[in-house]
């Protein structure tokens, strides 16, 4: 087996506010391989963008990243010096955002921010480094490319501008890209061709992909894995296909009941009761036993460990839902 | 563009004769030249005459008909004191003014960006807080007193400087100036400086500002996320935008720096137009303080239509909205 390209081991990002320190990050720990999508799904809050900026050494004070290890292609992150990191941004891991409105800078003309991407890692010519701009633009399907480059992002539409800023964080063909909700902000078609050019041109350059979403439905068709997280924790993970079908956390399978579907059309979304908890009021056993249905006694006083589970798939839950029988698990293995 | 510059310009012209309109009654309704001119014993038959002679005696629509008239060809009135064309007199100390204007503005800038700038992407440190709390000061202090304490300092303590008065100029293009001769300079700097100091507070504030909020933008996110250099970030992808308020607060303060430098004149007795103007008014001397405030609106107007053609330059957003607009 070869080693991952990204490995998170333990994560913890805390934040310094008014209210005291705030773990919005705690023990998280994934791994993906080369040419590999992982999705990071979760409600509002649960500490996804705050996980993906730190891979790529994003965490500005009052945060910090407050233990764990972040490796990429076997070279720890953690620890490492502005100067060290931003070499390693946008040339090994890339990242992409929510709002394609405010992702590109109003003032400078397209091809100015896509060249000087290129020519932060290299030392390439203009001449060479447009010309690698303009391919990218066109593999992202963007008419007539030539021309647009010397366009401000203002001349674009949200979803045009987000095919640019996928571009522009392809460049480097990164080994890894973390992305964001990037397509949460646009129509559904829109949202549906994006995903699946980014799928395309992650797949090419064997570009790990992490992809942040708060929806299931869109990791059901895209990724290989998935990470459930709540309240800063992962609660869940396994193959897309295992956790979609026999969620062992409940958290889990809340979430898969307010994905809308064919089959439950008309039928009212279901919501998972209750709010996302405020991290500086967590209690002190499960996060999530005041909103869960299947919550008892030890749940209200025990934080539930990481257990792993046949396939590769683990959660943190004292009360599991399906518990994966080990023998169908081994049928399923490679 | 083209269609934004015209529209700007219908503007421009219109507030300009609104302005004369406005000017042209208050100006009418000061005093009555023609007592502090005469002399003291005349008679009314003397004072009629020194009235019919300045077009004083005719009613004020004419009169103001006849102000129009004259202004389209460029003939704001003529000095009841120097017996010369107003715009004339004025003009042939616009430079000094002007010049005064100009350096205090760069000045300012040259202090206030960078400091502004600094504080922005330290807003916790030790030097961010000392240059806004020191940017606090040059707020506060008024104008008068500082160029009062800075003779006191410079000229009259350390010699180091003239205290008052318009050094040696040099003839640029037509135009008297002072500022690229030594002495010339020397002159100017105490008052540019005195000028400049609430100017560059001013700067540093909005400088401060616009870095902060710029800062947290996604798109400053993005550029750090592509692996640029701190240098880079700042340079280009902050100062850019930063300067957009810069350029839109400063360009309407240069206005004002012309209006300021009437005190700043009067302090450091330098002859430019704001002491011409303190002058006129104790004297009563009508056409050149019409003339003044014409000339000063039509300053202000062309500043305004500079700045927002800058403005236009800067953002592509302003160019774009107003071609299609
Ligand atoms: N700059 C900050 N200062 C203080 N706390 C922060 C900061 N950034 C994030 N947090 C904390 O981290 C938590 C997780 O935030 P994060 O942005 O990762 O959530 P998310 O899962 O991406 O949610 P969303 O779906 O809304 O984007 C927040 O609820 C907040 O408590
Ligand atoms: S540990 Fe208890 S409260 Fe938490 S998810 Fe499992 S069953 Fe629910
Ligand atoms: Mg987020």
């Amino acid at each position: 087996m070869t080693a991952p390209v990204l490995d998170v081991r333990d994560l913890k990002v805390t934040f310094s506010t008014r209210e005291g320190l705030v773990t919005a990050v705690d023990g998280v720990s994934f791994s993906v391989d080369a040419g590999e999508v992982m999705g990071l799904v979760g409600e509002s809050g649960s500490g996804k963008s705050v996980t993906g900026l730190a891979v790529l050494g994003l965490i500005d004070p009052p945060g910090r990243i407050a233990a764990g290890s972040i490796t990429v292609k076997g070279r720890e992150l953690v620890g490492l010096p502005e100067k060290a990191l931003q070499k390693v941004r946008g040339k090994d891991v890339a990242m992409i955002f929510q709002d394609p409105m405010t992702t590109l800078n109003p003032v400078l003309r397209i091809d100015t921010q896509m060249i000087e991407a290129i020519r932060a890692h290299e030392a390439v010519s203009e001449k060479a480094a447009r010309e690698r701009a303009r391919d990218a633009l066109a593999k992202v399907g963007i008419p007539s490319p030539d021309e647009r480059l010397s366009a401000y992002p203002n001349q674009f539409s949200g979803g045009m501008r987000q095919r640019v800023a996928i571009a522009t964080a392809l460049l480097n063909r990164p080994a890894v890209l973390v992305a964001d909700e990037p397509t949460t902000a646009l129509d559904v078609t829109i949202q549906a061709q994006i995903l699946a050019e980014v799928q395309k041109l992650c797949a090419e350059t064997g570009t790990a992909l992490v992809w942040i979403t708060h929806d299931l439905s869109v990791i059901a068709g895209l990724a290989d894995k998935v990470a459930v997280m709540y309240a800063g924790r992962v609660v869940e993970e396994g193959m897309v296909a295992d956790v979609l079908e026999r969620p062992i956390h409940p958290y889990t399978a809340g979430l898969i009941g307010s994905v809308p579907s064919r089959n439950k059309r008309g039928r009212p979304l279901a919501q998972i009761p209750g709010m996302t908890p405020q991290l500086s009021k967590l209690p002190p056993g499960c996060p999530f036993a005041p909103r869960c249905f299947n919550a008892t006694e030890p749940c209200h006083g025990i934080r539930p460990e990481r257990t792993p589970y046949p396939g590769g798939r683990a959660a943190r839950c004292h009360n599991p839902l399906n518990v994966p029988a080990a023998d169908a698990a081994r049928e399923l293995a490679p | 563009m083209l269609v934004y510059l015209i529209r700007r310009i219908g503007q421009s012209l219109l507030v300009i004769a609104v302005m004369a309109f406005l000017v042209f009654l208050a100006v009418y309704a000061v005093g009555d030249p023609v007592a502090i001119l005469a002399n003291p014993e005349a008679n009314q038959a003397e004072l009629d005459a020194i009235a019919a002679r300045l077009g004083l005696d005719r009613p004020i629509w004419e009169q103001f008909g006849i102000f129009v008239w004259n202004a389209l060809q460029g003939d704001l009135g003529t000095s009841f004191v120097y017996s010369e064309s107003a715009l004339k007199v004025i003009i042939e100390r616009l430079p000094a003014t002007m010049e005064l204007a100009f350096v205090a503005l760069l000045l300012s800038i040259l202090i206030g960006v960078p400091l502004g700038v600094i504080a922005g992407l330290k807003p916790d440190s030790l030097v961010g807080r000392s240059i806004m709390s020191t940017s606090i000061l040059g707020f506060s202090l008024p104008n008068f007193w500082i160029g009062l304490m800075l003779i006191l300092l410079f000229a009259v303590e350390l010699r180091w400087l003239p205290a008052s008065g318009r050094g040696e100029t040099v003839e640029v293009l037509g135009v008297h100036l002072s500022m690229f001769t030594w002495n010339g300079l020397s002159h100017l700097l105490l008052p540019a400086i005195t000028l400049a100091l609430y100017k560059s507070s001013l700067v540093i504030r909005i400088a401060q500002a616009g870095t902060r909020e710029v800062m947290l933008q996604d798109y400053v996110r993005f550029a750090r996320a592509k692996g640029l250099s701190s240098r880079r970030i700042v340079f280009v992808h902050v100062l850019k935008n930063m300067l957009i308020p810069v350029v839109t607060v400063l360009g309407l303060e240069l206005g004002s720096m012309i209006a300021f430098a009437v005190v700043t004149e009067t302090v450091f007795s330098y002859p430019g137009m704001g002491k011409l103007l303190i002058d006129s008014i104790n004297r009563l001397d009508r056409p050149i303080v019409v003339a003044y405030l014409m000339l000063t609106v039509f300053i202000f107007v062309i500043i305004n239509l500079v700045v927002d053609l800058l403005y236009a330059a800067i953002d592509p957003r302003v160019r774009l909205s107003e071609a299609k607009g």
